[in-house]
This record gives C-alpha cells, structure tokens and sequence, in this order.
C-alpha cells in the first residue's frame, strides 16, 4: 500500500495526515509538495489535508486547486486512485470540480471547533466499509467555511446515485441536508469536512477515522 | 492597456451571511430602512495581454475569480 499527502503552502494537518494513516495502517505515507507535476508511482491513496491553503485568499481552496499537482492529482483519481479531502482538502476538491458543490461561510458565521457526531450514509463505499454494522461515528470539526452548498437538482442526485457519505447528527453550520462528505459519481473520490486525522486513537475521544483509514487500504 | 474590475456576489438564493451580518448591524445602528445587504468582492487589475480584454476577463472569472457554483460576477472595463 501506498499513500501520499500532498502539501500546500498553509496545509496545517499534512503531518496529522501522515502520523495518522502510518498508526492506523502501519503503512508509510510519502509527503508530496503542491509544485510538483507528478506524483510518486503506484499510488493507493491520495490526501488532500486540512489547513488554511494560501491563507484561504479570494476563496478557501481556490488557489491549491489551480497548483500544479493539481492536473496529477485529477489524472490519478481517474486512474481511480482513491482521493481523499480532509476540510480544506474538501474545499480544493469542490474548487477543483472534482466534487460538485461548494463550500460557503457557516451559516452561524462562527469558526466550529469540536467533536461532532456524524451518521454513515453511506456504509457501501471503500471509505467507509470497515464501519460494517457501525452507524454513527464521532470526529472533529474544525472549520469556518463548512457549509455544503448545491443546486437542488444537483442535491437530488447526490441523494439518488448514493453519493452522500456522512451527514451531521446536529448541524453545526447549515450545511444542506446535514452533509458533511460526499464522494464522486465513481466512488473513488471522498470530500469531508469533519477529521478522521484527528480521531485515529482513544487518546484523541475516539479512533472512528482509524477505520476510515483502513477500509481505504483494505479496499485497494 | 485596460484597466479591469471584477465585481464577484453569492448569487440571489445562496444566503450571504455576511451580508445578513451588516445588515443587521446597520439596523442596530438605527438604519431601519436598511436590507438586502450583500457582501462582495472587487478585484481590479490592468491587463496588456493578447486577446481581447472582455473575453479574457470572462474567461478568467470561470476559471478562477468567481465560483460559478455559488457566484455571479460583473466584469467593468475602462
């Protein structure tokens, strides 16, 4: 297994990403910085991490999502890499057009900052598989720019095709339809805004992302 | 050389909550009469490139300056 996290200028959870996929896999996890044009071979797992990328200018994850890596980043998860967006992560991705939607400021114009307890919506997808009989789910969130958006034809298919991932239990920011990640129309691609890289072990008040972590990897 | 500004708004529906924010500090102020406030961004730049500067400018709101997701933008040229 192999997988690498990209860094970009204002990522502030790319080391989470590493310490927390190496503890909960026992797999290593390469580092990759945003000006690079290609990615290291043979890739499993792609992660987007969480942060303030380029201090969030014009719009949060506008500018990551024109570098570079980028085009590589999009040209592997068409490979059918798997690509994960972590927070920011999942705001470049959105700004990419790699997900549909948009992020927009929390609708109670608050920075949200706790544990938050998530449903799995979707317990059928390689993110998400480990959770088996497992229905809810605790994580961080972290986060100012948190609320889902989409047209309401656009919600209709991501409800219909299976794409909604997790929702909030209480939403923190309203987000439409309590959405907290989705993935892609081919399933390889998952935007989330709360954090399983901060809740890979009892220690941090729970270890629900360990088993994001390892689904990815038992998946590929 | 065309001096370009990008006027970039959340478009009508997609709720602006920063817009609602200064309204209704405006009306705490004693503005009653103020609403629909909305919150934009101006981007202006000069721009000597080829091609012609409206087509450009446009192409430069889809790709970067505006979310058309989310977004509406106005491009002014003088």
């Amino acid at each position: 297994m192999s997988a690498a996290v990209i860094v970009f200028p204002g990522s502030n959870c790319d080391r989470d990403c590493k310490v927390a996929i190496e503890r909960s896999t026992g797999e290593p996890v390469q580092m990759v910085w945003h000006q690079e044009t290609s990615l290291p071979e043979g890739l499993d797992l792609i992660v987007l991490p969480g942060g303030f990328s380029y201090g969030d200018y014009l719009r949060c994850g506008a500018m990551a999502a024109q570098s570079p890596v980028m085009q590589a980043v999009k040209q592997a998860a068409d490979d059918g890499v798997a690509v994960l967006g972590i927070c920011n992560g999942f705001q470049i991705l959105c700004e990419a057009g790699m997900l549909p939607g948009a992020l927009l400021r929390n609708a109670g114009l608050k920075y949200v900052c706790k544990p938050i307890s998530l449903t799995v919506a979707n317990a059928q997808t390689r993110f998400t598989a480990g959770y088996q009989g497992q229905r809810e789910v605790i994580m961080t969130q972290g986060n100012g720019d948190g609320n889902f958006f989409a047209e309401p034809e656009e919600l209709a298919r991501l409800e219909g095709e299976g794409q909604v991932v997790f929702r909030y239990v209480d939403n923190p920011n309203g987000s439409a339809a309590n959405i907290a990640g989705i993935q892609n129309a081919r399933g390889n691609v998952l935007g989330m805004m709360p954090h399983p890289d901060r809740a890979f072990e009892a220690e941090l008040g729970s270890a629900d992302g360990a088993t994001l972590f390892r689904s990815i990897y038992a998946a590929a | 050389m065309a001096r370009i500004k990008v006027h970039v708004f959340l478009k009508p529906g997609v709720l602006d909550v920063q817009g609602k924010a200064v309204e209704g500090a405006l009306q705490g102020l004693g503005w009653s009469g103020v609403s629909d406030a909305r919150v934009g961004k101006l981007i202006e730049f000069d721009f000597d490139g080829e091609g012609d500067p409206a087509a450009e400018a446009k192409t430069m709101c889809e790709q970067l300056l505006a979310n058309t997701v989310i977004e509406s933008y106005r491009i002014e040229i003088a």
